[in-house]
């Protein structure tokens, strides 16, 4: 499949960002995400209640048949994120729309039919799978408790599913801790593909899994997203393994997005500070004797509960200045880049 | 801290308000008459209807309670056959004993207390030591006997035990005078001699249990990272047992102890009716076979107070051992 | 790429002496953690010779009627020609002699033997039947508290303290024959059935406490575990997920306490006989059998060993098998 030129993303007078759009086979986003936040208050001892804000005002959508990585070191909220689109979750604020609709807030019987366009896998081989099922059962439960009834029955349903992803159709009786933590991967693979989404919230799927395997596990979903035409918001921290998936990406620090945009724009041409920083720290396999510069961050990553003002990221930025701490960067494009960053000073230099 | 504090007194306080209602209701409220069952044997109907009368019985039943309670704040006015003023804390009149309810408490309750709080000592030390030393020197031969030392002990019975040792240290041997009780004030070693066999009976029963559950706990503790961790670092073997493990092994043993010698204190009725002793278990006993309600009712109260008062102690504590808890 | 999983199979225990599973034709069947509990209990001895014992036990009090058939005695009949004039039992150690194997009852001149039998009827009847009662209590009560949390977890929470602050021991004593006086008055026959269900009554009321609180804590932990979200995020309903994704996970500790229950309400009743508030003379009892023995402590000590020692190994036998349990459903758990 070849990649698509991404439509070019222009600031409508006034600062608001607005997509335009541009006519062609890739047409309406799947997902929308609006400004969506999620706080969490926190009950202190005495003192006042302060709020978590783990996730404060997020924008993204995602392509039907597009994966969408999403990156960030941890407590940057995009794990609060994947939970939210698929309603595990409920948002503060914002809005999330899935094929037209808005699906914010949407629970109990109307969010049946949802389930069954956009599902999760989770990050943990180990807990995500209930020990005392077998994988059969596993895997057959979101047909079963949607009153889904495929012809030949569900057992040959889930039996054709393990087959998809590589497993053994005959281990159908076995359980879990009788499967290594790659193929438990593919088990939460096969349950989240049971019900035939179009969506796939996949939180690092491939975290837990040892580096050889994590190959497999990935080159899997790739062949899932090319045969099934599914999307994925694809969540995870580790930069090298979301570029050998994503065709666009988005870098969350803190709560919001900083940078987003189409992989080699990211990868090729990173701006933001961040996603500079980020990326330095990738060890690149084609530059053999020595690794780019690696650029090392000072200071403490803030707290999510007391943001710094202005541009979250200044206390740690080497190019922070004033108007860092007073004015918020909005995320759109900057000048010489095709890719959204918020920020003052984004870099216009690639790196060495 | 505070914050915590004030959270579990007033919970504390909600649950003896009530303990109190309920045991009022299950007394007062129970369609058997209270009087003919306060009354002695030989009352005849003028002097049932008499006690009634002096006892308010024939008010409505919230305001019986609500004497009842202030009774035991404030002290009140009982009829002047029944001896007049109250003062507080008030329990009300026992006709079985005829005496008020707090002469009766007063008498009994420093027996039980001479019974428990020296056993709970002993058991507390040897139960737990002996756990802790098996769990350290786990797979010896100290530890066998310490896990059959613990079943045992965990499936015998008190009563049993007791008349055992009775038949043969008092009965048989004569090492030991028959139990008794003397005031720890007028002879120290009377009261020692004549509660020594309750003592080592209760002793060696809780030990058992008490050594099996610390000896648990310490092994799972023992088996944490963080002891492993701390060896490593060089620390010496006691510092690490016995400053680190034990402190962490030790916070669930508090609260189950805790639980415990609220609940003996207010329920040594089996020790004092196997060896005879009048404390306060043997008082509730007298008193449900005699139908003594008001002793009965106090008496309830009183074993609540124990337990809910020995709760709050063992959450101060715990909080003190386990500063995670002060932080919730 | 291979997609084959024969790669990374790992299969974690291979069956005793069983050759590799043949991957066509015949379906596999994975041994779930039950049945890998069940093997580890077979193999230890203690839980063995421990259930042999309950086993036996339990058939000797379930069969009394057909033993006392056999034996030709009854638990209420008199030989009080085999008592001197004191009514103390003639003979060896409180009369045991062919036809009496426990001796007789000094006073009343009962059989022993036939009366435990009767009693470890009674016992494993009130403390089984408690036993399942207060586990099902519990249970309820824990996974509600447990996983919808809140004011119901607040108010459970509220509940159990109030249990727990109610001295059992003394309220029983108040409640058992307060109840018994309402229903048959003071010269009226009480069929001990219905002292029975008093009992377990009570013990229901002030039990449930300790296997809700367990579960409880089990079913907290349990809820932050990703298969519990996975379960939600396919959609399952409330009733799913507590009875078919949460309570198979915790049958083992829950298997435990139940084990353990039994024999602490087995010393429950026999402590309420013991006190005169348990099952009414003349029913059998272990407790109250030790009660009346320890008036006889100088001049037949015969008469409290029995009973005695029989509980002693009941209880035993029940920790015994309990503790074996445990480690066969849990092998991490320390030893």
């Amino acid at each position: 499949m070849t990649l698509q030129e991404r439509p070019l993303d222009r600031d409508a007078p006034g600062g608001t960002p607005v997509r335009q759009r541009e006519p062609g086979p890739v047409a309406e986003p799947l997902l929308t995400v609006e400004g969506l936040t999620r706080h969490f208050p926190v009950r202190d001892r005495l003192g006042p209640r302060s709020i978590v804000r783990a996730v404060d005002g997020v924008d993204f959508d995602v392509r039907p048949g597009e994966t969408l990585g999403l990156v960030g070191e941890s407590g940057c909220g995009k794990t609060t994120t994947g939970r939210m689109i698929v309603r595990l979750l409920e948002p503060t604020a914002g809005r999330i729309r899935f094929d037209g609709r808005d699906i914010t807030h949407t629970r109990g019987r109307a969010l049946r039919p949802l389930r069954r366009e956009l599902q999760i896998i989770f990050q943990d081989p180990y807990s995500s799978l209930n020990p005392r099922h077998t994988i059969g059962k596993i895997v057959g439960i979101p047909l079963q408790v949607n009153g889904v009834r495929p012809e030949g029955g569900i057992k040959r349903r889930v039996q054709e599913l393990l087959e998809v992803v590589g497993l053994n159709p005959e281990h159908y009786n076995r359980y879990p801790h009788e499967f290594s933590g790659g193929q438990r991967q593919r088990v939460g693979i096969a349950r989240a593909l049971a019900l035939r989404p179009r969506l796939i919230v996949a939180d690092e799927p491939v975290s837990a899994l040892d580096v050889s395997i994590q190959a497999q596990v990935v080159n899997l979903l790739r062949q899932l997203q090319r045969e099934l035409g599914l999307a994925f918001l694809f969540i995870a921290h580790d930069l090298a393994v979301v570029r050998h998936f994503s065709h666009r990406v988005a870098v969350m620090y803190l709560g919001r997005i900083v940078e987003i945009g189409a992989r080699d724009d990211i990868y090729r041409r990173p701006r933001h500070p961040y996603t500079r920083a980020l990326l330095s720290a990738v060890p690149d396999v084609d530059r053999p004797g020595g690794a780019t510069g690696r650029i090392r961050l000072a200071g403490d990553p803030a707290s999510p509960a007391d943001p710094p003002s202005g541009c979250r990221f200044r206390t740690r930025c080497w190019k922070a200045r004033d108007i860092c701490a007073t004015e918020e960067p909005t995320l759109s494009p900057r000048e010489g880049g095709t890719q959204l960053t918020a920020c003052h000073f984004p870099e216009t230099e690639p790196p060495q | 801290m505070l914050r915590f504090l004030i959270r579990r007194v007033l919970s504390a306080v909600l649950v003896l308000f009530a303990v109190s209602v309920l045991s009022f209701l299950m007394f007062f409220a129970l369609p058997r008459d209270p009087v003919t069952a306060m009354c002695p044997k030989n009352c005849n109907p003028a002097r049932l209807e008499r006690v009634r009368q002096e006892l308010g019985l024939s008010d409505p039943l919230y305001q019986q309670y609500v004497g009842y309670m202030k009774g035991i704040f404030v002290g009140r006015d009982l009829n002047s056959a029944l001896g007049g003023h109250c003062d507080a804390p008030c329990l009300g009149y026992s006709y079985v004993n005829s005496e008020p309810v707090t002469r009766t408490i007063t008498r009994v309750l420093p027996v039980t207390l001479s019974i428990v709080i020296p056993a709970a000592v002993l058991w507390l030390a040897l139960g737990v030591g002996l756990g802790m030393i098996s769990a350290l020197r786990r797979g010896t031969v100290l530890d066998r006997l310490a896990i059959g030392f613990s079943l045992t002990g965990a499936s015998l019975q008190l009563y049993f035990v007791g008349a055992v040792l009775l038949l043969v240290f008092s009965y048989t041997l004569h090492v030991v005078p028959v139990p008794h009780y003397t005031s720890i004030f007028h002879n120290p070693f009377d009261w020692a001699d004549g509660l020594v066999l309750p003592w080592l009976t209760l002793a060696f029963l809780f030990a058992a249990i008490y050594a099996r559950l610390s000896r648990a706990q310490m092994l799972e503790t023992l088996s944490e990272d963080f002891v492993r961790t701390a060896r490593a670092k060089g620390l010496a073997k006691s510092t690490v047992y016995g400053r680190h493990a034990l402190r962490a092994a030790i916070t669930p043993i508090v609260t189950i102890a805790g639980m415990d010698v609220g609940a003996a204190l207010g329920g040594t009725v089996v020790t004092e009716t196997t060896f005879g002793l009048q404390g306060l278990g043997r008082t509730v006993w007298d008193a449900v076979r005699e139908g003594d309600l008001p002793t009965l009712m106090a008496t309830v109260l009183i074993a609540a107070v124990f337990v809910v008062v020995a709760n709050i102690l063992v959450d101060v504590l715990y909080a003190f051992i386990d500063p995670r808890v002060r932080l919730r | 790429m291979s997609l084959s999983p024969s790669d990374d199979i790992a299969l974690s225990e291979i069956g005793p002496a069983g050759p590799r599973p043949q991957a066509v034709g015949r379906e596999l069947v994975g041994r779930s953690p039950g049945q890998l509990a069940w093997t580890r209990l077979r193999r230890d001895r203690t839980a063995m010779i421990s259930g042999t014992v309950l086993a036996v036990l339990f058939i000797v009090a379930v069969a009394a009627p057909l033993i006392e058939r056999l034996y030709g005695v009854g638990p209420q009949q008199q030989f009080q020609d085999a008592l001197d004039s004191y009514g103390m039992p003639l003979g060896y150690s409180g009369g045991i002699t062919g036809a009496h194997w426990f001796g007789l009852e000094p006073g009343l001149g009962r059989d022993i033997f036939i009366r435990m039998v009767y009693g470890l009827r009674t016992s494993l009847f009130v403390a089984v039947v408690a036993a399942v009662v207060t586990t099902l209590i519990g249970v309820a009560a824990g996974v509600l508290a447990g996983y919808l949390g809140g004011w119901i977890d607040a108010v459970i929470g509220w509940v159990t303290d109030f249990a727990l602050a109610m001295p059992f021991l003394i309220v029983a004593l108040a409640f058992v024959p307060t109840v018994a006086l309402r229903f048959y008055g003071q010269r009226e026959a009480e069929p001990a059935l219905f002292r029975v269900a008093v009992i377990i009554v009570v013990f229901a009321i002030f039990g449930w406490t300790s296997a809700a609180r367990l579960v409880r804590g089990q079913i907290v932990s349990l809820r932050e575990r990703e298969f519990v979200e996975a379960a939600q995020a396919s959609g399952v309903g409330l009733a799913h997920m507590l009875f078919r994704q949460l309570l198979p996970n915790i049958w083992a500790p829950i298997l435990v306490s139940f084990s353990l229950a039994v024999p602490s309400y087995v010393t429950n009743e026999a402590v309420l006989s013991f006190l005169g508030v348990g099952v009414v003379d003349p029913t059998p009892d272990f407790g109250a059998m030790i009660f009346r023995s320890i008036n006889y402590l100088q001049t037949d000590p015969a008469y409290v060993f029995f009973p005695g020692v029989t509980i002693f190994v009941l209880v035993l036998a029940f920790n015994l098998f309990g503790d074996s349990l445990r480690d066969a459903l849990d092998p991490k758990s320390s030893r």
